[in-house]
């Protein structure tokens, strides 16, 4: 069992990212119940934007430990530019329409976002690996692993625990629980509901961003790039419990750890372990591991 | 009884099929055929459509119905394109049957992820299973018909008449099985659950029935578009495969069963034509042609037809 050590942090990294690519998912579908397909798009211009902004500003010769802003920033600016967009030029016509209709709607609009990306950046593959390469490296066990992975940890932190601050701590937060609970009676009681899923799903769709824009450096970003990542977060959204913060982060847990011990143990079953963990859950607590009781409406 | 326009219409569509077939280039026929491939698993997902429910995963048995088919060629050598049909649908009818105990106690959103989760279980096994081709995929001998070897120019004709035979086939009894009281519970279990169950029906076999003839329907899909293509990959049960049958079932309607295959068919058209024009954009025509019909037919484009005879 001399791999355990790496099978854990590994288990650790993945999750981490896994968390920050699937909990705006879990945010948007608590407050405005809309599985979004949309939410691989933002992945991907995420990581375009990141890719693009980092590679043009190291290639002027700025300052390379500055790289990590400036990928934080494009992520935002392509949410700020794209969410608002989506959700007050279309999906605000769409509440009233059924669950899976909406999800549909989302799915068209993948398709397009999809092919908006390649008119942006084209086809060709984007490379930046310097911010990876730029931290060094750690060791564990007498395993190296690259100290860039900490930041997403740390950004998986930041962010969990950022929203469970906000929606416990805050004013705006408990305004938030109470659209969640009732939107109508929330519009009744003065409440700017439409406000509300606006800033929702832009913010849920900018943590998506941000973690395309972190996995850039990673990766070589070609076109097809959030394809994956949604039915992954579909998985970790689902198993935790869909709407719940704290089931996300549950859930990026246990499929982290299974990735990570199926990858080192036995790669064949990768994939399937995931997506079993995924039936295995949804066939014994359909509404996840930390469900919310839903009243039976007639 | 009144004379059913809709099994006239069936019949004339397979005549034209079988006199028109020799006239079309072989690049038609083979839209043709896959067209009724497609149609078939749209079919299917229609008789799911009707009863409320959205299956994001019928590519699983899409997938399954072309592993069956073309493992049949390699381990036994049979290349008949009935047999893979039979095999295909058989498969897929085995396992949606075990998998619908568990499916039909599901609704709405959740039926669809845990679909969506069946069959991307099956694209995990498959891309890393040498066994099966991995990503690669494997390739499917050339077809044959009831033992007889169709000259090269004639396997397209030949297989777009037996695609004709089998989607037109099961379009009719799928027609007659919506005129069943099991087949005419769908609309009213999308209606109101709880009356169907007063009324004395049982809602989870009735969707476990239906589930398990679109499955079958799948699989003959699966089978037909393995031996037309003439390679299987995993990507047949990825979920933009099933995104894809979405696509098709609801461009389609679900007010007839002739409408899947036109929405195939039209499916097919906009795919090539968007390819031919741009071809990085063609996701981009098919994102906007389906967000137009959920906005403004959200009953499909048959509606279209249905308004205009009552009008």
């Amino acid at each position: 069992m001399d791999q355990i050590g790496p099978v854990v942090v590994d288990g650790i990294i993945y999750s981490a990212w896994l968390f920050i690519a699937a909990v705006g998912l879990t945010l948007i579908y608590g407050v405005m119940k809309i599985v979004n397909v949309t939410h691989g798009s933002f992945y991907a211009l995420g990581a375009y934007a990141g890719a693009s902004a980092a590679g043009a500003w190291l290639a002027r010769g700025y300052p390379p430990m500055l790289s990590y802003a400036v990928l934080l920033l494009a992520a935002v600016l392509v949410t700020l530019v794209f969410a608002p967009l989506i959700e007050r030029g279309l999906l605000r016509f769409m509440y009233a329409k059924d669950e899976v209709v909406i999800l549909l709607i989302t799915y068209a609009l993948f398709l397009i976002l999809e092919d908006t990306i390649k008119l942006i950046w084209g086809v060709d593959p984007y490379f930046v690996a310097q911010p990876y390469a730029l931290l060094g490296s750690f060791e564990i066990g007498g395993l190296r692993y690259p100290t860039y992975n900490l930041i997403l940890v740390g950004l998986a932190l930041v962010s969990g625990g950022g929203l469970a601050w906000i929606l416990r701590g805050t004013r705006v937060g408990k305004l938030l629980l109470t659209v969640i609970h009732d939107p109508e009676m929330s519009r009744a009681m003065g409440v700017n509901v439409g406000r509300f899923y606006l800033v929702t799903f832009t913010f849920g769709s900018m943590l998506a961003a941000i973690a395309g824009s972190f996995t850039a450096p990673t990766v070589s970003v070609v076109p097809g790039l959030g394809v994956d990542v949604i039915v992954l977060s579909f998985a970790v959204v689902v198993i935790g419990g869909l709407g719940s913060v704290p089931g996300a982060a549950l859930g990026a847990v246990i499929v982290g750890l299974a990735r990570s011990v199926s990858v080192h143990y036995m790669p064949q079953v990768e994939l399937f372990v995931i997506y079993s963990v995924m039936a295995v859950v949804l066939a014994f607590r359909p509404r996840g591991l930390f469900s919310l009781v839903e009243p039976r409406r007639i | 009884m009144k004379r059913d326009r809709m099994l006239f219409l069936l019949g004339a569509a397979l005549a034209a099929v079988i006199a028109g077939g020799p006239l079309l280039p072989q690049w038609a026929l083979f839209i043709l055929t896959i067209a009724f491939a497609q149609g078939l698993v749209a079919l299917g997902l229609m008789l799911l459509l009707r009863a409320g429910l959205v299956s994001f995963g019928q590519a699983l048995y899409y997938c399954i119905g072309a592993y069956t088919a073309g493992g049949l060629g390699r381990a036994f050598g049979v290349s008949d394109v009935f047999l893979q049909m039979i095999a295909g649908a058989a498969m897929a009818a085995l396992v949606a049957f075990v998998l619908g105990f568990l499916l039909a106690k599901y609704r709405g959103i959740f039926f669809g992820l845990l679909s969506l989760a069946l069959s991307m279980i099956l694209y995990g096994l498959i891309v890393k299973s040498e066994a099966l081709g991995s990503t690669d995929g494997l390739n499917v001998a050339r077809s044959t018909l009831f033992g007889v070897r169709p000259a090269a120019d004639w396997v397209r004709y030949a297989v777009a008449v037996a695609a004709a035979f089998a989607g037109l086939g099961a379009a009719t009894l799928v027609h007659l099985f919506l005129k069943t009281p099991l087949g005419r519970l769908a609309p009213a279990i999308k209606d109101n659950e709880i009356r169907v169950e007063y009324m004395g029906a049982s809602v989870r076999y009735a969707i476990h029935v239906q589930y398990v003839i679109a499955a079958t329907l799948a699989g003959v899909g699966g089978a037909l578009a393995a031996t037309t293509v003439g390679h299987i990959d995993p990507e047949m049960a990825y979920w933009t495969t099933s995104g894809e049958f979405i696509f098709i079932a609801i461009l389609a309607g679900t007010g007839s069963v002739l409408a899947p295959f036109l929405g195939a068919l039209l499916f097919g058209a906009i795919h090539g034509l968007a390819y031919d024009l741009s071809p990085h954009t063609w996701q981009m025509s098919l994102g906007t042609a389906l967000l137009l019909v959920i906005v403004f037919l959200p009953e499909g484009l048959w509606s279209l037809f249905v308004r205009r005879r009552t009008a």
